[in-house]
């Protein structure tokens, strides 16, 4: 099932909660919507879902308008972020009631709905709750049969809102690990919505970021990593360090001091944007020094904090340096980073 | 009538606050003089009673009328407020509508309202000549002096139970589960049928245990609409202050003691379903 | 074609909402209801009473017998307030701060009044003190009058109004645990001036909404009172039961101008409550932050 999405826009009142989102989403990916809260990835994912519906745009499943259809008849299986299990329903009936409520011309009989809620028990390998109450299991167990519920009804489009935000750190990497073998075992074209860009990278194809109602980049793992398309994404993608620079004809001005970089594609106040495992010290340099302020050391790096000179003002920034250089507080230290991007203001 | 639960929360570890001892020896002492003494004093009453006498008073025609008319309507009319408290609440929760916040607050009226004065102004609503009685009595329907009186009554002095029990129960309720219901396919009455309503049980009867036992005991409202002709109108708790009048203490205590009896089963059972509800739908 | 879909959703409110025609079933049953039980009822007092003007409304309150039951109620009122609210504040002490075996259950026996028919209540007085009652000889001989007098219009009244203040005040103290109180005890604060400087002031709204409520009950009190009191006119008869002494004797303009005085304390209690109930979940709001 491919899903596209053509400029959708969404307010709550004066808020513009999406604002012209298209979306090309294809068959069988594993897609995530990354992005700070209030981005506006929970809205387009209910949007999908047919739990809201857009002010304005288009949303259609395999070249048919979706909005046509109530969350009920979009065949979308949908992972609520708190799961939303029945509490007065065991396992069973839980994962059973999609089947239920079908209308009788299409229910299956009794031995059908028994037979299937036992095969979607056994795929997310629990089946030995069938009898529990939601308030009787932990958290992981909850979010696996969300997940059973999901799928019993065989949507086809199932969606995921925070899947792993209400968990705790271990069993949180146990179910990534799980959800994407899962993925690959039933193959339905997923997205799932998250704030934490390491779930997004690890377990996503294709990642989808977003900032303030609007697109932002949309590419693998590795692309967003390593090629960010705008400042956005590059702060909200792991660390950086970022610096407060002025470009004039391609070349890059610290302050009142030029630096050894061409920067071709931008012009007037910018920000320099380094990974902070990239920012190197001592090497070469470029024109960019600054002050040792503080040092502490762990594992294999030393982590620095170091005070840049630009213009009358000081901009604090912290880097990652490997342990055999080492630092001492009050030095003066010439930085090089080894790979950087320049975005105008 | 707020939070009308049982409830036992805080951590069980000691701690360090002075006064427990003082406070709880004047609570026990305080109960003991007000409340248990006196309830006891009744118990006590009814053993001066041997079995024989005790089951010729409850078993008589009268006592068996009455207890008959009380229960029988107040079950009926605590029914009636379960139905009608249910849709009263959906639409004070879920809707918007013009005067929604005064309607909100009126739902207490019946709980405030003194019994005398709800007793005659619902007695002179629905006289023959009163501003729904004349209608009514049009339709050949006599309430006023009438058990459909009493019954009138008893939903009256319910009414704020269901309501209120269910309103918090309802306003928490996680809209996700809703959602989850529709995602899988459910229609709305679906959804209503099969996963709100079966949320809203353990408040509903809560609320409905709560209008019954009230509306049992009733006094002050239903005598003057009831018409109080014996065996067919006469409420129980009207005739122990009648057995009390006739100095007929033993009647009067053992008709009061199966009431008591009654009562305590009710408050039994709303602590169950409230156990019931709490650890088999633990709040999160 | 896709907007006429987006409206056509939109009004039902996504996943969530009902159809048009149930909404306005719903909202229609439930004002016709709560008009017909609770509004009707509560307008014909006022109207009955005011039959004849203000003037026969005014003179039947001046009446000497209703300013008797008005003083009689107040006083009444007063003295189980009083005691309700003492005691209601130890309780709540003893029974929110501290864990003990038992809880529960003294929580029940606390709010026992409440499922105890009025007229039951009124009768364990009667079998206590009354002429045949457990202490009716020694009274007599003492020549202490309880039954038939304030002592016992009182003493059946605090036992209606028993849990009023207590319900208030145990949960509210129970969500507010005892980190302030211990807190203040090791800053060096005695046990009462933790209580007062910091227990007191957390839980104001708390005791004022069980002071307001219990108040309207034990003025409003019938069924309990009309049991004990003896019904001597001008001096044992509270206001309740003075309405009914009216009514029954067919004097209806001033039966409803007593009762239109206890309509309107059912609704400024009414009022207040609202009010005490905004600060109330403001409170609660606070401490969830």
């Amino acid at each position: 099932m491919t899903i596209e999405l053509t400029n959708i826009t969404k307010n709550f009142g004066a808020f513009a909660a999406l604002d012209g989102v298209d979306l090309k989403i294809a068959d069988g990916e594993l897609l995530a919507l990354l992005g700070p809260s209030g981005s506006g990835k929970t809205t387009l994912l209910r949007i999908i879902a047919g739990l809201d519906w857009p002010d304005g745009g288009d949303v259609s499943f395999d070249g048919e308008n979706a909005l046509k259809r109530g969350a009920g008849e979009r065949q979308v299986g949908f992972v609520f972020q708190h799961y939303a299990l029945f509490r007065h329903m065991t396992v069973f009936e839980n994962v059973a009631f999609g089947l239920r409520v079908k209308p009788r011309a299409i229910r299956k009989d009794e031995a059908s709905i028994r037979a299937r809620v036992k095969e979607l028990l056994d795929l997310v390998q629990l089946d030995w709750l069938a009898d529990r109450y939601p308030g009787q299991l932990s958290g992981g167990q909850r979010q696996r049969i969300a997940l059973a519920r999901a799928l019993a009804t065989e949507p086809r489009i199932l969606l995921l809102d925070e899947p792993f935000g209400a968990l705790d750190a271990k069993v949180r990497k146990e179910l990534r690990r799980w959800l994407r073998s899962l993925h690959e075992e039933i193959n339905v074209t997923s997205v799932f919505v998250t704030h934490d860009q390491e779930e997004a990278l690890e377990v996503a194809n294709r990642v989808v970021v977003m900032d303030k109602g609007k697109i932002e980049q949309v590419g693998t793992p590795g692309e967003v990593y390593d090629y960010p398309a705008t400042a956005f994404v590059h702060g909200f993608i792991g660390e950086s360090v970022v610096l407060p620079v002025n470009v004039a004809e391609g070349r890059v001005w610290i302050g009142d001091q030029p630096l050894n970089i061409t920067a071709p594609n931008v012009g007037g106040p910018s920000k320099l944007y380094v990974r902070r495992h990239d920012m190197q010290v001592g090497s070469e340099s470029i024109g960019l020094r600054g002050a040792v302020r503080h040092v502490r050391s762990f594992g294999a790096i030393q982590r620095a904090d170091i005070a840049v000179c630009a213009g009358g003002n000081e901009t604090l920034i912290e880097i990652d340096t490997p342990r055999d250089h080492a630092l001492r507080t009050g030095e003066t230290v010439e930085l090089h980073p080894r790979r950087f991007r320049i975005f105008a203001d | 009538m707020r939070g009308s639960g049982v409830v036992t929360a805080g951590s069980g570890r000691r701690n360090t606050l002075p006064g427990f001892g003082l406070t709880m020896g004047l609570t026990l002492t305080w109960l003991s003089v007000i409340i248990l003494i006196p309830l006891a004093g009744l118990f006590l009453k009814t053993f001066e009673l041997s079995f024989a006498e005790f089951a010729n008073i409850v078993t008589s025609r009268r006592t068996l009328n009455a207890l008959k008319i009380s229960f029988g309507l107040a079950f009926g009319a605590a029914l009636v407020n379960l139905v009608m408290g249910s849709i009263v609440v959906w639409a004070l929760v879920r809707y918007r509508f013009p005067g929604r916040r005064i309607f909100d607050a009126i739902v207490d009226i019946p709980f405030a309202l003194p019994t005398a004065v709800a007793g005659i102004a619902l007695t002179s609503l629905f006289a023959q000549k009163g501003w729904l009685g004349a209608p009514l009595a049009e339709l050949g329907i006599k309430v006023a002096f009438t058990p459909l009186g009493i019954f009138i009554a008893m939903i009256f002095i319910g009414i704020p139970f269901v309501v209120r029990t269910v309103q918090p129960v309802l306003i928490d309720l996680d809209p996700e589960i809703e959602e989850a219901a529709a995602s899988l396919g459910a229609n709305r009455w679906q959804t209503i049928w099969r996963v709100i309503l079966p949320s809203l049980i353990p408040a509903l009867l809560t609320g409905f245990a709560l209008a019954f036992a009230r509306a049992v005991g009733e006094y002050g409202s239903v005598i003057f609409i009831a018409g109080n002709l014996p065996n067919v109108s006469e409420i129980a708790p009207l005739l122990i202050v009648i057995r009390l009048s006739e100095f007929r203490y033993a009647d009067a205590t053992a008709i009061a003691v199966v009431m008591l009896i009654v009562a305590f089963l009710i408050i039994l059972v709303v602590n169950r379903l409230q156990y019931w509800a709490q650890t088999r739908i633990p709040v999160h | 074609m896709s907007e006429s879909a987006i409206a056509l959703y939109s009004e039902r409110g996504g996943a969530r909402g009902e159809p048009w025609l149930a909404r306005v079933v719903v909202i229609g049953l439930t004002m016709l209801f709560l008009t017909v039980f609770v509004v009707l009822p509560l307008v014909i007092v006022f109207a009955q009473a005011l039959t004849h003007g203000v003037g026969a409304y005014l003179a039947a309150l001046a009446e000497p017998e209703a300013l008797a039951a008005i003083k009689l109620t107040l006083a009444v009122a007063a003295i189980s307030v009083g005691l309700n609210l003492v005691f209601g504040l130890i309780a709540a002490w003893a029974v929110a701060k501290f864990e003990f075996p038992g809880k529960t259950l003294l929580i029940t026996l606390i709010d026992l009044p409440f499922s105890v028919s009025p007229v039951i209540s009124g009768l364990v007085f009667v079998l206590l003190f009354g002429a045949q009652g457990y202490f009716g000889a020694w009274l007599q001989s003492h020549n202490i009058q309880i039954l038939f007098a304030v002592p016992g219009i009182a003493l059946a009244t605090t036992f209606v109004t028993f849990p009023f203040v207590s319900r208030a005040l145990i949960p509210l103290m129970q969500e507010q645990g005892t980190l302030e109180e211990e807190a203040a005890l090791s800053l060096g604060a005695s046990g009462l001036q933790t209580f007062f400087r910091v227990t007191l002031p957390n839980i104001k709204w708390g005791v004022l909404y069980g002071v307001l409520l219990c108040n309207a009950r034990a003025m409003g009190e019938f069924g309990a009172v009309s049991v004990v009191s003896g019904h001597i006119r001008g001096e044992t008869n509270t206001m309740p039961l003075l309405v009914e002494i009216l009514y029954n004797e067919y004097q209806f303009v001033p039966a409803f101008a007593v009762a239109s005085l206890l309509a309107l304390l059912a609704l400024i209690t009414l009022i207040a409550k609202t009010i005490l109930e905004r600060h109330l979940d403001e409170g609660r709001q606070v401490r969830d932050n």
